[in-house]
């Protein structure tokens, strides 16, 4: 089974000025692309080699898990934005966050705070676990928090290649210019 | 007494075209300069405060995150401003050389140990060359580890290090890496190193 990257539904230069035309060329085009075919190269002759990729998220380790982990936190990220999205939660999802965090303001500070400090390269992430509850988490590097059982929501990519040519080393910029391109009707979809 | 933000002894053009100014400028007076206010601020008015970096960095299991990533981050940055040179000599010479040759076999399978260490490090992180007694060996560390942590895997003393953090290259060379490895050979302050490896 091989493995395609996902056409991007808006044109690179739609979520400027916010995230740069440039920025996508080389994240989407360059980036999750290489995740892709590096995946191909090496689950051949694995027991991965027909695994889907939820299967290789939760199960593979190394460089199957790197790169795999990478395409589907690429793919759940890049979909997750629009120029011309829903700008708040609504219904069940906004009831959901208020209830964690009183406000959807408080949520959105919590949640920039943990993608501002996670040190070094990897992700910020708003998860839901069985019982529904949601809550924020930090990996580092490829880490999914699906190996823990939990179910993303919405996350936010802090490898510097996600920021560095349009903010350099203003990852809270990046971060505030983030929520400008955010899609909620994706992210409550998802809840 | 708290860890100053030292001074680069050539100025931020001096390693074009392999690392550009406006990297060197940003890399230098913002990153070094955060992890060096960052550590100042986490051992302020602790019983850390006045002992050296080296004696923070061996016993750094027993400190905060904050002193491990940003005593790393102000170590490992002050190392790697000074192994960089504009013009520095071409290869490495006599004792070093020696070193080089009897522990990895030969300059050329040294450069090519190290390349790979930094290239194939995932994640951000630095790949370093590391004097163990007489011997040299090559390693790598995440984020901003080293080799004089009590918790890297492979412990010793850095003679020779190269930052592999996206801000360190991607203004100029984005996702090739690789390219931007290649361009570090030719920066090396080769005297540098040597005077590292006399210790
Ligand atoms: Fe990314
Ligand atoms: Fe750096």
């Amino acid at each position: 089974m091989s493995f395609e990257l996902p056409a991007l539904p808006y044109a690179k230069s739609a979520l400027e000025p916010y995230i740069s035309e440039k920025t996508l060329d080389f994240h989407y085009g360059k980036h999750h692309q290489t995740y892709v075919n590096k995946l191909n190269d090496l689950v051949p002759g694995t027991k991965f080699e027909n695994a889907d990729l939820e299967t290789i998220v939760k199960e593979a380790e190394g460089g199957i898990f790197n790169n795999g982990a990478q395409v589907w936190n690429h793919t759940f990220y890049f979909m997750q934005f629009s120029p011309d999205g829903c700008k708040e939660p609504k219904d069940k999802l906004k009831t959901a966050i208020e209830a964690e965090w009183k406000t959807v303001e408080d949520f959105k500070e919590a949640f920039s705070q943990a993608a501002a400090t996670l040190f070094g390269s990897g992700w910020a992430w708003l998860v839901k676990d069985d019982a529904g509850k949601l809550s924020i988490v930090q990996t580092s590097n490829a880490a999914n928090p699906m190996r823990d059982g939990l179910t993303p929501i919405l996350t936010c990519d802090v490898w510097e290649h996600a920021y560095y040519l349009d903010k350099q080393n203003a990852r809270p910029k990046y971060v505030e210019d983030f929520w400008k391109v955010l899609d909620w009707k994706v992210v409550s979809e998802r809840f | 007494m708290s860890f100053e933000l030292p001074k680069l002894s050539y100025a931020y053009d001096a390693l074009e075209p392999y690392i550009d100014a406006q990297t060197m400028e940003i890399h230098h007076s913002k990153h070094h300069a955060a992890y060096t206010s960052k550590l100042n601020g986490a051992i302020e008015g602790s019983e850390l405060e006045g002992k050296s970096i080296e004696e923070l960095l061996a016993n750094v299991s027993n400190h905060s995150t904050a002193v491990r990533n940003n005593g790393g981050g102000f170590y490992n940055h002050n190392l790697y401003w000074e192994i960089m040179a504009p013009g520095g000599a071409s290869q490495p010479e006599g004792d070093l050389l020696k070193a080089i040759n009897d522990s990895l076999g030969s300059v050329d399978k040294f450069k090519e140990a190290f390349a790979n260490a930094a290239a194939t490090r995932f994640g951000s992180g630095w790949a370093w060359l590391v004097k163990q007694g007489d011997s040299l060996v090559v390693s790598s560390t995440p984020n901003q580890d080293n080799p004089l942590m009590d918790v890297a895997d492979v412990k010793g003393t850095p003679i020779l290090g190269i930052d592999v953090w996206e801000h360190a290259y991607y203004l100029k060379y984005q996702n090739k890496r690789p390219d931007y490895i290649d361009a570090f050979w030719k920066v090396i302050n080769w005297g540098e190193v040597a005077k590292r490896f006399k210790g």
